[in-house]
């Protein structure tokens, strides 16, 4: 059709005839436009298939939010309420979620005796039950207990992955690590939408419901204290706490970090941190810094404490020390 | 201002007008896209635990590519700067291609970093003003910022020359030289943010270095003009677009001389990690030699960066010895090894070792897998569909035969009568 058009057009000396010209507007480009729409949706349809299997998608509301700092009480109830009703919804669970702010006069720091550790790996447990951490996912917990040989410090000489008959073995100590809770965190730094900051307490929190996930925070640890949620936590409702917070054991959200928030939904209310209260040998100490009277300020004074990797200059919240 | 819209429309006709090679082509690498477009969607229900990473290792293939990509967009400077600054002739016919590389680089390095992240739906939170923004001590912040800037940027540069050769008028360079002269400064600064993206992370002592930046601007400086060679005889072969030989030879000094500066780094890099035989030298002991932890042997990338460095000695080798490297051939091969290697070294090379050890002393490695390979095939192949296509509407405008119409509203009357 086309083309006798174009040998018309020649024959006259009106247009070159060729196709290519890129001069020309003719029926037969509009033509090929047309088939090439019909390619575009055939091929948008054969990407967007897969879309049908999403089970997560964010509400418009959870879409639209503002940031934690800018939420007014009665938003902050909103997103609360709906986090809510979406752990009925996803997990078959009733739960309460809330956001207990920081006390006045009060900064947490952690103190932990490595004469007494001995392994047990029972503030592992405490604490993934205690933060809604899936039982079958070992490699999410926030504690990771580091199997060491008595003559070195250096941690590639460690072996997290220990596992013996009988605790502790012979010729090692145990170190468990988690957030240090830095005073100057490298974390917190490098996040380009301040998903994560330290609270006035001394805990660094993560908005699980504001983060991109785009896993900076995660490179920039000296300490390895992140975990990243790869896939949607599954856990059993049997398995989940409900007494949950915001900032702390709320069930995450997939492709975003957490890590230990010391407890914070419980230690904001005057309770002890859940692998403190569970140690069987009274190696974790747990306090208010700027309390002159407390535990805290006492192993400080008098006792030879570190911290990890002082070169890093993060200065921690969290203290070691060897006492028998 | 009626103008530019029958110009942007015709520009969309033409851009479905063209040879059957040209159609093969671009649906070639239409059908590569949706393949990677699908994967990305199928990562998307699942979530990033389709693919290879790993709270040790949690960057891996995609942020390799985003790094990679950020070198090529900065390398355009190296054809602005003889263009604009020095004045050669005969680069003012292909510093437009530079351009539009730039332009292909940079969407495609912002796509990587989509596809890196764990809630895209979120991404906004990252705009200024709109969203809540770490700015200025988050570097991906700056990053953000900067790439989007020197995407602006390029986009005004080319679609106003471009448009204005359609028009047939003569570019004022009023209106695009403080444009061209900003680019020069933002190309520098692209690439040593993404740099500093890394450098700026105190726990890993393998890219706490002030090393990274001038190694990332050496190898970009090679890889970039390395392709536009390659592209520039692809150009002339297929469109008869004219590109002589001395802009192809004006690159390719550039390019030897980046490449001899890179593995000069490269040489001081390693001296620096293995003479002083510190701890923080674990990764580049990983890299180049493997590593022992608790009896195993870990050595996944130890192929990687050997295979890097002897293609970047045998590029470096060939481009030497000018007798060899004027030859079109061995030049091409030179480029293609160059290429290649640096994608080895400052992608798997660089970002993947900076993760092992981990802070707590464990070695885990990583290898991309499929999902990982088919988004990062995907994602070239839309690229290359891109920069085509540019190339496509750019060439007809060089050439002259894409121009504005004189009589347009008569002569679509004149068709219509004839039909």
């Amino acid at each position: 059709m086309s083309r006798e058009h174009d040998e018309h057009k020649d024959s006259r000396g009106a247009q070159p005839p060729r196709t290519t010209d890129p001069n020309s507007s003719g029926r037969r480009t509009f033509l090929k436009a047309g088939l090439g729409t019909a390619v575009a949706l055939s091929t948008g349809a054969f990407v967007a298939e897969p879309l049908r299997g999403l089970k997560d998608s964010p509400t418009l509301h959870e879409l639209l939010r503002k940031h934690y700092t800018k939420l007014t009480p009665d938003l902050m109830d909103q997103v609360l309420r709906r986090i809510e009703r979406q752990v009925a919804a996803n997990y078959c669970a009733k739960v309460r979620v809330n956001d207990p702010k920081p006390l006045d006069g009060v900064e947490y720091a952690y103190c932990l005796n490595l004469s007494r550790c001995n392994g047990s790996r029972r503030c592992v447990t405490a604490c993934m039950r205690e933060n809604n951490i899936p039982p079958d996912h070992p490699e999410m917990a926030y504690i990771r207990v580091i199997e060491m040989p008595n003559d070195t410090l250096d941690l590639e000489d460690g072996n997290p992955l220990y596992a013996h008959e009988t605790i502790p073995d012979q010729g090692k100590f145990y170190l468990p690590m988690s957030c240090q809770q830095c005073r100057q965190p490298p974390c917190t730094k490098v996040c380009p939408t301040h998903a994560t900051w330290t609270e006035p307490d001394g805990v660094t929190v993560i908005d699980y419901n504001w983060c991109i996930g785009c896993r900076c925070c995660l490179a920039a640890c000296p300490y390895e204290a992140r975990r990243f949620n790869w896939t949607r936590p599954e856990i059993r409702p049997e398995q989940i706490n409900p007494d949950m917070g915001y900032l702390s054991n709320q069930i995450r959200p997939r492709g975003v970090p957490e890590k230990c928030h010391f407890c914070l939904h419980r230690t904001r209310l005057g309770k002890n941190p859940a692998c403190m209260e569970v140690c069987p040998t009274g190696a974790r100490v747990f306090g208010n810094i700027l309390d002159p009277n407390g535990k805290i300020q006492y192993i400080l004074k008098n006792k030879r404490v570190y911290i990890l990797k002082a070169e890093a200059h993060t200065f921690p919240r969290f203290y070691y020390f060897f006492e028998k | 201002m009626r103008n530019y819209l029958v110009f942007l429309g015709r520009s969309f006709l033409l851009s479905f007008s063209g040879s059957p090679l040209f159609y093969a082509w671009m649906g070639f690498l239409t059908v590569l896209s949706a393949i990677g477009a699908r994967a990305f969607t199928r990562q998307l229900v699942t979530g990033l635990s389709m693919t290879g990473m790993t709270d040790q290792v949690s960057w891996g293939i995609y942020i390799a590519n985003f790094t990679f990509l950020v070198g090529l967009a900065a390398a355009a400077v190296m054809l602005v700067i003889p263009a604009y600054i020095y004045r050669k002739k005969e680069m003012h016919d292909v510093v437009i291609f530079g351009e539009l590389l730039a332009i292909a680089a940079i969407i495609m390095s912002l796509l990587f970093i989509m596809v890196d992240l764990g809630r895209p739906d979120r991404f906004w939170h990252m705009i200024p003003m709109i969203g809540e923004f770490n700015f200025p001590y988050s570097m991906l912040s700056w990053d953000f910022i900067v790439l989007n800037g020197y995407l602006l940027v390029n986009l005004h540069i080319c679609g106003y020359l471009l448009y204005m050769k359609y028009l047939g008028r003569k570019p004022s360079a009023f209106i695009y030289m403080p444009f061209v002269i900003l680019s020069i400064a933002w190309a520098i600064s692209i690439h040593t943010v993404t740099a500093f993206l890394f450098v700026g992370l105190v726990g890993r002592h393998f890219w706490n270095t002030a090393i990274v930046a001038p190694r990332f601007l050496g190898s970009a400086f090679t890889a970039g003009p390395g392709i536009l060679i390659i592209a520039f005889q692809v150009i002339r072969h297929f469109s008869g677009y004219q590109i002589s030989d001395r802009a192809i030879h004006i690159l390719r000094n550039i390019v030897t001389a980046s490449l001899l500066i890179n593995l000069f780094l490269l040489a001081c890099e390693a001296f620096k990690e293995f003479y002083a035989f510190s701890s923080h030298g674990s990764s580049a002991r990983y890299l180049f030699f493997g590593l022992e932890s608790h009896g195993e042997y870990y050595s996944a990338l130890v192929p990687y960066i050997w295979v890097a460095i002897l293609m970047e000695v045998a590029a470096a080798i060939i481009l030497i010895i000018p007798p060899i490297a004027r030859r079109m051939l061995y030049l091409n091969i030179a480029c293609v090894l160059a290429n290649v290697g640096i994608w080895f070294e400052k992608g798997m090379g660089l970002v993947i070792p900076g993760f092992i050890p981990s802070p707590q002393g464990t070695v885990v490695e990583y290898a991309p897998s499929s999902t990982e390979w088919l988004v990062t095939m995907g994602i070239w192949a839309f690229g290359l569909l891109l920069f085509s296509w540019m190339l496509h509407l750019a060439i007809h405008i060089m050439k002259g035969d894409f121009h504005i119409l004189a009589d347009e509203p008569t002569r679509g009357l004149r068709e219509q009568a004839v039909g």
